[in-house]
């Protein structure tokens, strides 16, 4: 066998430990949070950005560029609102907390001439949400909190966009994915974070490549963490942008022996249920889902409120479809809240035992 | 919960190797070492071609489809990289796993990165040693692929049953020790090698793989066991028949055995029970080598069971054999109309009414085509071809139902009526001509009133038709006013029905804020044919208008609310300030150059062919709805194949456009002198004086941006120099509406949207070809000028050629003075509508300017006092600027 050890061995066996007793909460939106503080250009670009671009990196910019929306540079210029945000889904009773790092990929990041920063935000924001939960975890030993470093699906579709009306649609090589989430991973990695997840998966490709990229990257290194993979059912055709359905995605995925396997974004928890069950159904790893609360609305907000979307997702958790759950957009620490407390009495869902998977 | 361990493979779709599948057909054809066809269309770069035999693998049964590029002459890599992104594209072929096969790890690799679903290597080996085949294993695994695992080791490929199961079972323990294989994605090849050679070594080879794969899965049953089933039968090639025989036979054994799985030509396996008698007891001695004459007395009959027609025939027309309910969806989903006129009444002849042919399977038929469309798996081209094979289907019914329902007094049903027009004043009807195709194709009655057509007869069809939607299309910004007064009318006429929005000029904005409030009943904007049939459906189903008008309530109210707030937006500065920073041509130091031909310059019926070379295929593309540039848009992942058949479709069709001299192409340029008072321009004709009128722009600017004004590019009257200024107007358009009736007539919607697709951009080239030579010859101040036909569209030239309705001077009532300059209807037959659109539709017109600093640029937003000065110049009320200015107000008329 050729299974590499643990980076952080006692973490993941307390991880496992808290998976096998209870259904673990993620967190919630974090763009709904930082919309709340009314952030501005110059908010945004901080001390360091104040012109528009890095004033600590002598590259050839061609000039000022705006910043303002580029939520994960928030890590650097906002700490405190980043580490706020953490704290409030930690207070609210998350188990785990997702970084800052959803865009905080080179190919991203190039979108504000910044992608010579990807490795530092990603190694920021894992540093950031490790304090966060290090401070929580010393108040409440007994429940330990952990850090997901995220790394999100990047601007770009490696196989294809089924819309042909897209006129955003842009090829990318899986070796440039590859190589962007490498760089992207060690950042993570070398913040603290004691897990990664891919998620947002539009394109099954793209996480293929990330997928890749950690499998060699965890060789560099000479150990592993934990995986998690979550992937986005686009609309109500249950299918991925890329076409795939959740099963056909689950197997393009598997290889990578995650530790958690789930769907976020795009839809409510209501129309998320049939594809977990699938997931529930077919796969070897735990079943996570971060749902948005409902779709959005006319004015691009969104409207499920904590106890209506609490209510659903325990529906779920008491028919023993969830080891994790959590939110996505629109979701806040007073959903985050209420979801915890639908679940707290539900049994998680029992892992398809190894031997009876080799008979 | 028990999860048994099978093998879990997917394209879009997941395929889960259960024992109940018994045997999995790998589709042999697409592989250039073993299809000869294959190998020639990859070589010639034939790509459409060669995604078409994948489709028919599929189609045929396949349910993983394996491609090999193995082939001295070809690139392998970039050939397989293109092939399996050409294939992507197409759901009902990316639907299944991919088996990437190769000799060159290289190759493989390339094909790993391009598969977002769980596929298969083929294959990985022990030739070169445990150390490449682990590393090579260990990527495979990385990558998330199964992987075939060829009996073959350092010493060489095993052919025998021992060598077979020794090879394959140290590489089962090698994979799964060393590395943490999985058992289930290990695939053995334990090697087919052709028998009934002659040699007498090779008599067992059969027997020797069917034995080593009884062994290989009795010790490692969740492994599988595959193989290339056609060289079993290599000496036989040339006789098909037989081959299939031996195929068939060796499979039946094979299978027995364990065999699970193997690369076969999926449309062409002879069922065993079918092979006659007397082949069959001949065959199945050579397969399991029963005696040792067996090759001997199976070439003595060979002959007899060769076959006449060829293969390819047999896999192309498959589906000919099929029911006809299952042939008449063919031929909807992939766009055949070749035989749908007899299978239509075949299907007739079956039917107790015509009526329910059409509700049956043709509707079936459809409703497959309009949900792949939705889905987007399935793009405009396609679908309107389907709708030429729908409406012949129908055309050929009609009669039958027409005499039913005089009989019966009986009515089909539909999902709807929708009377379409496009409106008073506007001649542009291609995209409504598409919205109206896809529509029939979702079984919506539509009554289309062509263009042109004022309101009340828009009325009243929908009254006659008990129409339960009606549509209003245009592309010029007056028909945004003329849509509003429809609405209106509507209202005061106590209609009820919901209104649909659609054309290029329209908006979510203009329907909100200038439409909507007009109208009590659902007005809803549609961005493209695409949401047309989910629009229609949502107003007309009672589950679901409500929440769908909700939703778009809600979106106007907020565009509404939006546009109230908007004084966030720079605001514009005064008239007089726009002007004091006008853009100066420097006049003390430039001499305008004056025409070399000044006057009127006609051309009756300028060379098609010509013009054929400057046309800008991106804008064509775009009008079907496909995104892209030309001439990357050919390969693009998503839509190349599609834009590259609907390429050959145009260039076919301009062919005959030249040859057979469908349409006639006529223009008019002239040269006047000018000069400039302020905004406006006075041309001096041999009749007195002319004015042209001319917006500026109002934006707050920095001093050194100057705030655009086309009067500005002539030298103004008091700087005392002669200047000039042309003009044009061209079209394309003469004599096709003979050729778009005839593709009416014929219920061939493609041709005659192709046809006027093609003349518009015969149009715009024409106006790009005659502007180069303005600039050449006729005006001639850059002589020397060589650009091609890229350079042209990106504009690389010395001057311009606004066209009045478009940014630069968005007042089209200004083409009433240029058509009279030019004397349009007489010298090239075009006219001009009530509202200033163009006849011929495909035609372009707009006003030379040659300063060389003349730039294009957005008019934009205007104020109150540039409208009033406007108004007064054109002599025209402010109330009368205001409604032809409406799309450039920044204020709300009262």
């Amino acid at each position: 066998m050729t299974t590499l050890p643990w980076l952080h061995p006692d973490r993941v066996a307390r991880l496992e430990a808290a998976l096998r007793e209870r259904i673990l909460i993620l967190d919630g939106g974090m763009g709904t949070m930082l919309q709340g503080h009314r952030l501005d250009e110059s908010a945004f670009r901080g001390e360091r950005f104040a012109d528009g671009h890095d004033s600590a990196h002598a590259h050839g910019h061609p000039g000022a560029c705006d910043l303002k929306g580029n939520n994960d540079l928030l890590t650097l210029t906002q700490p405190e609102i980043i580490r706020g945000v953490h704290t409030a889904y930690l207070e609210a009773g998350a188990d785990l907390v997702e970084t800052n790092t959803f865009n905080s990929t080179r190919i991203s990041q190039a979108d504000y001439h910044l992608e010579h920063l990807a490795y530092e935000l990603n190694r920021a924001g894992a540093a950031l949400a490790r304090s966060a939960c290090d401070a929580m975890t010393s108040k409440t030993p007994d429940k330990p909190r952990f850090v997901i470093g995220v790394l999100g699906p990047t601007s770009r579709t490696a196989s294809l966009s089924p819309d042909v009306n897209d006129p955003g649609f842009r090829n990318v090589t899986f070796e440039e994915l590859a190589a962007n989430y490498t760089e992207s991973a060690r950042g993570l990695i070398d913040g603290g974070a004691d897990v990664i997840m891919v998620e947002t998966i539009f394109d099954t490709l793209n996480a293929k490549a990330a997928l890749f990229a950690l499998s060699e990257l965890f060789r560099e290194i000479g150990a592993r963490l934990p995986v998690m993979i979550s992937g986005t059912i686009t609309d109500r055709s249950g299918r991925t942008l890329s076409g795939q359905t959740a099963e056909a995605f689950y197997y393009s995925v598997q290889h990578a022996r995650p530790l958690s396997v789930g769907l976020n974004c795009a839809l409510g928890a209501a129309d998320l249920r049939p594809h977990i069950q699938t997931l529930s159904r077919v796969a070897d790893s735990y079943v996570s889902t971060h749902p948005n609360a409902g779709l959005p609305n006319a004015f691009g907000e969104y409207d499920e409120t904590p106890e209506q979307m609490a209510a659903v997702i325990r529906g779920f958790a008491k028919d023993g479809l969830l080891n994790l759950v959590g939110g996505c957009c629109g979701t806040t620490p007073a959903h985050i809240r209420a979801i915890a407390e639908a679940v707290r009495d539900c049994a998680p869902r029992t892992l398809p035992a190894a031997g009876e998977r080799a008979a | 919960m028990t999860a048994p361990r099978y093998t879990r493979l997917s394209g879009l779709e997941p395929l889960v190797l259960t024992p109940d599948l018994l045997f999995v057909n790998v589709g042999e054809r697409t592989n250039v070492t073993g299809s000869a066809q294959f190998r020639k269309l990859i070589k010639e770069e034939r790509y459409h071609d060669a995604v078409e035999v994948a489709r028919q693998q599929v189609a045929n049964g396949a349910q993983i489809i394996d491609v090999n590029m193995d082939e001295g002459l070809i690139d392998s890599e970039a050939a397989m990289t293109r092939f399996l992104n050409l294939i992507a594209a197409e759901p009902d072929i990316a639907r299944v796993p991919v088996m990437v096969d190769s000799s060159k790890w290289s190759v493989i690799e390339a094909g790993l990165r391009c598969l977002q679903g769980k596929g298969i290597v083929n294959s990985i080996s022990m030739k070169e040693g445990e150390t490449a085949f682990l590393e090579q294993a260990r990527k495979v695994q990385q990558y998330g692929a199964a992987a075939v695992v060829m009996a073959f080791d350092e010493v060489g490929q095993a052919d025998t049953c021992a060598r077979k199961v020794e090879i394959c079972s140290r590489a089962y323990a090698l994979l799964t020790e060393k590395l943490d294989f999985p058992p289930e994605d290990i695939i053995f090849d334990p090697n087919i090698f052709a028998i009934a050679t002659g040699i007498e070594e090779h008599d067992n080879y059969a027997v020797d793989f069917i034995e080593a794969t009884r062994e290989l899965k009795k010790r490692f049953p969740l492994s599988h066991v595959s193989g290339g089933v056609s060289n079993v039968s290599f000496s036989f090639r040339g006789n098909n028949t037989v081959r299939e025989a031996i195929h068939s036979v060796f499979l039946y054994h094979a299978i027995q055995a364990g065999m699970d799985m193997g690369i076969v030509n999926a449309g062409a396996l002879m069922i065993y029970d079918d092979i006659p008698p007397e082949l069959r007891e001949r065959v199945e001695d050579v397969v399991l080598n029963r005696r040792p004459d067996a090759t001997e007395r199976l070439l003595e009959i060979a002959e007899r069971f060769k076959a006449k027609k060829g293969e390819a025939v047999v896999e192309t027309l498959a589906w000919r054999e099929k029911p006809v309910q299952e042939r008449l969806a063919h031929a909807l989903v992939h766009g055949i109309d070749q035989f749908v006129v007899e299978d239509t009444e075949e299907a007739r002849q079956l039917s107790s009414r015509p009526l329910d042919v059409i509700e049956g399977p043709l509707m079936d038929g459809m409703n497959v085509v309009g949900d792949l469309f939705g889905a987007g798996k399935m793009f405009l081209p396609q679908v309107v071809k389907s709708a030429r094979v729908m409406k012949k289907a129908v055309a050929h019914l009609i009669p039958y139902i027409e005499e039913e329902k005089r009989r019966t007094g009986d009515a089909g049903k539909n999902n709807g009526t929708i009377v379409m027009a496009t409106v008073k004043g506007d001649v542009h009807d291609i995209g409504k001509n598409i919205v109206g195709v896809v529509l029939r194709c979702n079984n919506f009655e539509v009554i289309d009133l062509g263009v042109m057509v004022p309101t009340q007869t828009i009325l009243d069809a929908a009254r006659e038709h008990k129409a339960d939607i009606i549509g209003l299309s245009g592309l010029i910004t007056p028909s945004l006013e003329e849509m509003s007064q429809v609405a209106r009318e509507m209202q005061r006429q106590d209609f009820r029905i919901p209104l649909l929005i659609g054309g290029a000029t329209t908006s979510r904005a203009h329907t909100a804020l200038k439409i909507d409030p007009h109208y009590a009943a659902p007005t809803v904007w549609v961005k493209d044919a695409s949401r047309a049939v989910g629009v229609a459906q949502s107003l007309l189903s009672k589950e679901l208008v409500d929440a769908f008008m909700a939703k778009v309530r809600a979106d106007y109210d907020e565009v509404r609310e939006r546009h109230r707030n908007r004084g966030t937006g720079k605001p514009l500065v005064p008239l007089d300030t726009a002007r004091g920073q006008r853009f100066r041509g420097d006049w003390a130091n430039y001499d305008p150059p004056a025409p070399a031909q000044p006057g009127l310059h006609v051309f009756d019926d300028y060379d098609l062919a010509e013009l054929r070379r400057y046309i800008d295929w991106s804008p064509f593309f775009n009008a079907w709805e496909l995104a892209g540039r030309y001439p990357a848009i050919l390969t693009d992942e998503v839509v190349g194949q599609q834009a590259s058949e609907l390429f050959a479709d145009a260039q076919a069709m301009l062919d005959r456009i030249i040859a057979e001299k469908w349409l006639v192409a006529r223009g008019v340029i002239g040269f006047w002198p000018a000069a400039s008072i302020d905004d406006d321009i006075e041309v001096t004709t041999t009749e007195g004086k002319v004015r042209l009128h001319h917006l500026r722009q109002q934006a707050d600017k920095p001093v050194e941006r100057p705030d655009f004004c086309l009067g500005d590019f002539v030298a103004p009257k008091d700087s005392g120099k002669a200047d000039w200024i042309g003009g044009f107007a061209v079209t394309a358009g003469i004599g096709i509406e003979e050729h778009v009736a005839r593709f009416e007539a014929a219920h061939d919607d493609y041709s005659a949207i192709l046809l006027k697709a093609l003349a518009d951009r015969l149009a715009e080239a024409f106006a790009e070809r005659m502007h180069e030579r303005v600039r050449r010859e006729f005006w001639g101040y850059a002589p020397d000028e060589s650009l091609d036909n890229d350079a042209l569209v990106a504009e690389r030239y010395r001057g311009i050629r606004p066209a009045p309705g478009y940014p630069a001077c968005p007042d089209h009532t200004e083409k009433a003075t240029l058509f009279a300059l030019l004397d349009a209807p007489a010298n090239a037959g075009m006219r001009l509508t009530e509202g200033f659109a163009m006849t011929p539709a495909a035609a372009v017109s707009g006003w030379y300017f040659a300063h060389p600093d003349s730039q294009y640029f957005v008019v934009g937003r205007i104020n109150r006092d540039q409208v009033e000065d406007y108004a007064h110049r054109k002599g025209w009320t402010r109330e009368e600027a205001e409604r032809w200015l409406a799309p450039n107000l920044d204020y709300d008329p009262e």
